[in-house]
């Protein structure tokens, strides 16, 4: 087997300096009735090329090799990845690594993550960033203790309901053995969150999704503001990215705290993970923030270089009292963000953000010709959502039987929305594809 | 790490046995940690320290020295209500290091029970607990 | 026997600045998309000036993070015997299964006839995990080990809440992984430590005298974190369930249990498992992972959803679990992470056996080579790895940093330092079954080398490493006075 390198002879050897009769022996100490009592019950192993085989077909018996085209969107994007980060991060100097323990030996995966925070802190226009969080949800849900955590006596936040519903559930199972309470926002007629009615007391903080799960730009400086004036936190949660290429970025606009989803930044679908949960906030806060930091200095000679650091407040030596129990993060993912980051380009995140809203405009726009409803008046970025006028989910069936999955029906999440579907439009689809989408939605 | 004979341990302060020093200051009792707790500690990167007017028992904790690769915390020499946190620490914890007994001050405490003060341990007694645990 | 004691040499190595150090405005590394839609207007409360990004040519990045890779060690660069993280060979086969067009391009809410494939895979994991560890029900959702430690513990508490009796506290030896303790506190529990014994294992006396009805229940490590097997686990286990208590047990250590041990059997209720660590899929510099967690049959209900679900027409996701925790991820979990867990069990099969076999000889192997060299404070026979302490060495005023640092010179990454505490100076030594006779007689050498020098000339040891790139990092600074961003 080609991942054992001992020969019969090697084992006898080191078994005869370990002072053990066979390989059996050396499971002495564990007795008998912890034993199993049967053999492992898996498929003979296979080699290389069946293994091949059984992957090729099963990969086959999957959507996107059926040559189908989706535009869905609501927390998983297709976006354009370049050869290039494909190739830079398949080098195994980043991905056979651990965590950077020891950093005179690590400083690929320590500058990598340090330019990682910084990027990420620019986009999202907050001073500092975390090395990552699992994912978008997971990433909500632990900005929502750390407010909690700084609030101290305070034991409410307000969650708008235009937030993804699966990081809402995820914060629901979070806070729920804690004994928090969630308040749940309504959002208007023009599909933006209403933030009139804020519990004025004990309100530790105030979230909102901005695109929001029904791709509408949420005004975030108002919803800031009437944060602020209860006296929480701001925080702004988000699934794409990307359009904080092109609007205003959260830290601009008054958030205490922006994490979301980084998946769209160079990292593949993958049927929904790994993906990337970003994290930055305001730098008063740096004693509070969950996962791990990145953080420069030098050697006694004075060469820069960097080091994880502020451990004192993550769980191997807080123990109980640290700010999260995250241990191992998403480290390769926000490597891979970094250099995504990097290949687009300041001038260039700017360019595709603007072709992926024109995009969606235009298909907007025909579907608006084709006497199709736009439920929804606020501005959004590359995601809208229509009124159908019948069940979206029959449109989806028979849409989908044509090669076309149009996008997401909405009342498996809303109930009264039974008629409305979420549509993703990024820079994958050609002006030929939107065609063919709206005709086919249409028809 | 220092050995025992080359602590400095300054004759006129009172040694509590988690390693802090009080003095009287006045109406005030200051307090600080042992040259002996901050050589343990190594150096410490973070200080803190409760707000003014909050209020503690004797051997309550009241804060924490943080060190790099670890988190220390500090007891109450004696109980009452902090009057002055030292706010130097917030930008030079480096003090607590370099000057434990002097610009190393951690809070001033208006004390509830002034006889405490007298029944914590002299440098001698002090010194001699340090030997006993060595 | 030629075995060159300094492995580690020197070469040429690039200095790289950082991103925006480099950067030079209107260059671009990335194809942008043909435009075939006019420009749409965007309001003005959305105009905003364009991000501070960096702006590289595609060869600026590729130097860029060539260079950055070369500086960093990893499992294929050489020995990494990092106790209780497994660096055992990832595999390269599974690099290529993960990256097959039909997963990576999987969006996950596309409807079950679209992606039965990727279904069958998880499906097939699942039923493979929990044969190898005997408890019969599985979720994949976790997406680390720590992920999978705070569905544990959220099981706990669900389950205590079914019962109608919340209970405050649960207990945790003072062996544990710090992501213990806080997984538990971050479902509201109160840590109650338990001491090993001098033995270094738990004894049924010690968690008996803490277990009352106020305790959800125990998280034990076994194999522990100094590398024994809990053998009191059954008596252990058993106290524990008397009181209506669960017991916890924390996987990362798996690789030396594969075909022998039925975690079902030894009194288990909840187990999760590090998929980056047993698995042989990459550590990636700090994740992703995944942290699938087992149960038994009466803990089924909790499990997190969507889970998948297996009728006569194939496979579907189903929410229709009324008790389960509910969601912990966006979706289903770390998928390209179990392509590769999924690949790598396919390839061994019953040979996973085999797996900890070796893995468990390599390090007794390590152990009795070692304990001359270095105080070995339980001198028995170890599972998965073995812990070594600096208390030999404190005479020279060499500790285990320093021997930690000088290691990286001879061309081996340092084993796990100071961790567990109840060792002093502890040196967690973990070879795993991917290193040969020659890299564990390599290492052996290296080491013994090292105790030598102590003794000998230590100052060479204060000052390691010296054929690094950088020296030893001046963390003191970076605590004192924070510089997160460029």
């Amino acid at each position: 087997m080609r991942y054992l390198p001992h020969t019969d002879s090697e084992i006898q050897d080191m078994l005869t300096v370990v002072g053990a009769d066979s390989l059996n022996d050396l499971f002495s100490p564990i007795a008998e009735d912890c034993r199993r009592t049967t053999p492992l019950n898996l498929p003979e192993p296979m080699t290389e090329w069946e293994l091949d085989r059984h992957m090729a077909s099963l990969a086959e018996n999957m959507g996107p090799t059926q040559k189908s085209m989706s535009f869905l969107g609501a927390g998983s994007y297709d976006h354009y990845i370049p050869a290039s980060l494909k190739h830079l991060v398949s080098r195994s100097e980043f991905y056979t690594a651990y965590t950077p323990y020891q950093p005179e030996v690590s400083q690929g995966t320590l500058q990598a993550i340090f330019e990682y925070q910084s990027l990420a802190s620019r986009l999202l226009g907050l001073e500092i960033s975390n090395a990552s969080m699992y994912d978008g949800a997971s990433a909500l849900a632990e900005a929502l203790l750390m407010a909690l955590r700084i609030g101290k006596k305070k034991s409410i936040v307000a969650l708008s309901t235009a937030i993804h519903p699966h990081y809402r559930q995820v914060v629901a199972t979070y806070l729920e053995p804690m004994g928090f309470s969630i308040v749940e926002l309504p959002w208007g007629q023009d599909g933006r969150s209403d933030l009139t009615d804020l519990p004025r007391e004990d309100l530790a903080a105030v979230a909102v999704q901005s695109p929001n799960f029904f791709g509408c730009i949420e005004d975030l400086a108002a919803c800031a503001q009437a944060a602020h004036s209860c006296q929480a936190l701001f925080i702004t949660a988000f699934t794409e990215p990307l359009a904080y290429g092109l609007v205003p970025s959260p830290g601009s606009q008054g958030a205490d705290i922006a994490c979301g989803e980084g998946q769209s930044l160079g990292i593949a679908q993958s049927f929904g993970g790994p993906g990337l949960g970003m994290f930055c906030s305001l730098k008063k806060y740096m004693r509070n923030l969950p996962g791990r930091l990145v953080g420069q200095t030098q050697d006694h000679q004075g060469n820069r270089g960097y080091v994880l650091t502020l451990a004192t407040r993550e769980q191997h030596i807080r123990r109980e009292k640290a700010t999260s129990n995250i241990c191992s993060n998403q480290g390769l993912c926000a490597t891979t963000a970094a250099m995504y980051l990097a290949s687009v380009g300041g001038t260039g995140l700017r360019e595709l953000a603007r072709l992926n809203r024109d995009k969606a405009e235009y298909t907007r726009q025909e579907f608006l010709a084709q006497g199709c409803s736009l439920p929804f008046s606020a501005p959004g970025f590359n995601e809208f959502v229509i009124q159908l006028p019948r069940d979206a989910e029959e449109v989806f069936a028979r849409c989908t039987g044509q090669g076309i999955v149009p996008g997401l029906p909405l009342g498996r999440f809303y109930s009264g929305l039974e008629d409305h579907m979420l549509i993703c439009v990024t820079e994958t689809k050609s002006k030929q594809d939107l065609d063919s989408l709206v005709k086919e939605v249409c028809s | 790490m220092k050995e025992l004979n080359e602590l400095i341990l300054p004759d006129e302060l009172a040694y509590s046995k988690e390693h802090e020093w009080a003095q009287k200051n006045g109406d005030v009792i200051r307090v600080g940690i042992s040259d002996f707790a901050q050589d343990q500690l190594g150096d410490i990167v973070f200080v803190e320290l409760p707000e003014e007017g909050a209020s503690f028992d004797q051997d309550d904790e009241f804060g924490t020295l943080e060190s790099v690769k670890a988190v220390s915390e500090i007891y109450m020499p004696v109980g009452g209500t902090i009057t002055a946190v030292n706010s130097q620490l917030e930008e030079k914890p480096e003090l607590v290091n370099q000057d434990p007994y002097g610009q190393g001050w951690l809070v001033e405490v208006a004390p509830s029970d002034p006889g405490q003060l007298d029944a914590l341990m002299d440098k001698n007694e002090y010194f001699e607990m340090l030997k006993g645990e060595s | 026997m030629n075995i060159h004691p300094v492995p580690g040499t020197s070469g040429l190595s690039m200095n790289e600045p950082l991103l925006w150090e480099r950067s030079q405005q209107g260059r671009s590394g990335f194809s942008l998309p043909r435009r075939d839609v006019p420009e749409s207007d965007l309001p003005a409360e959305l105009q905003a000036p364009p991000p501070d990004l960096p702006d590289l040519s595609e060869l600026d990045v590729v130097r860029h993070y060539t260079r950055l890779s070369q500086w960093n060690f990893g499992v294929d660069t050489g020995s990494y015997p990092l106790g209780s993280c497994t660096m055992k060979y990832n595999p390269k086969t599974n690099e290529v299964q993960a990256a097959r067009p039909g997963f990576a391009q999987a969006h996950p809410l596309l409807p079950a006839d679209m992606t039965q494939g990727i279904l069958q895979l998880m499906h097939d994991l699942q039923n493979h995990l929990a044969e190898i560890t005997g408890l019969p029900h599985v979720t994949l959702q976790p997406a680390a080990g720590a992920h999978g430690e705070y569905t544990g513990m959220r099981i706990f508490y669900a389950y205590h809440h079914q019962k109608g009796r919340q209970r405050r506290k649960v207990l945790i030896p003072d062996t544990a992984h710090g992501t213990n303790p806080a997984s538990a506190a971050m479902c509201g529990y109160q840590t109650v430590p338990v001491k090993s014994s001098e033995q270094g294992i738990l004894t049924a006396r010690a968690v008996a005298e803490l277990m009352d009805e106020d305790t959800a229940g125990i998280m034990v490590t076994n194999p522990n974190t100094l590398g024994l097997f809990e053998e009191n686990i059954r008596e252990i286990a058993r106290t524990v369930h008397e009181k209506g208590g669960l017991v916890y047990c924390d996987g990362a250590n798996f690789n030396a249990l594969m075909g022998i041990v039925d975690m079902a059997q030894i009194g288990v209720d909840v187990l999760h498992l590090n998929l980056h660590k047993t698995f042989a899929a990459p550590h990636g510099g700090g994740g992703p992972g995944s942290g699938p967690v087992c149960v038994t049959p009466e803990l089924e209900p909790f499990l997190p959803l969507p889970r998948i679900v297996k009728t006569d027409s194939g496979y579907t996701l189903s929410e229709d679990f009324p008790q389960s925790i509910g969601r912990l991820h966006t979706f289903f979990g770390n998928v390209g992470v179990m392509i590769k867990a999924a690949s790598y069990i396919l390839s061994l099969g019953p040979d996973l056996k085999r797996v900890s076999q070796l893995a468990v000889l390599n390090a007794n192997y390590i152990k009795e080579q070692l304990k001359d060299s270095f105080h070995l404070p339980y001198d028995r026979p170890c599972m998965h790895e073995c812990v070594f302490s600096d208390i030999w060495q404190e005479k020279y005023k060499v500790s285990t940093l320093d021997i930690a640092k000088r290691l990286i010179d001879f061309g081996f990454h340092p084993p796990t330092i100071y961790f567990p505490l109840v060792v002093p100076g502890a040196m967690m030594v973990e070879p795993t079954e991917t290193e040969s006779k020659e890299d564990l007689d390599r290492f052996v050498q290296g080491m013994r080398t090292i105790a030598n020098e102590a003794e000998e000339n230590p100052q060479i040891l204060h000052d390691a490493p010296s054929k690094t790139k950088v020296g030893r990092m001046d963390e003191t600074l970076a605590a004192r006075h924070p510089c997160l961003t460029g």
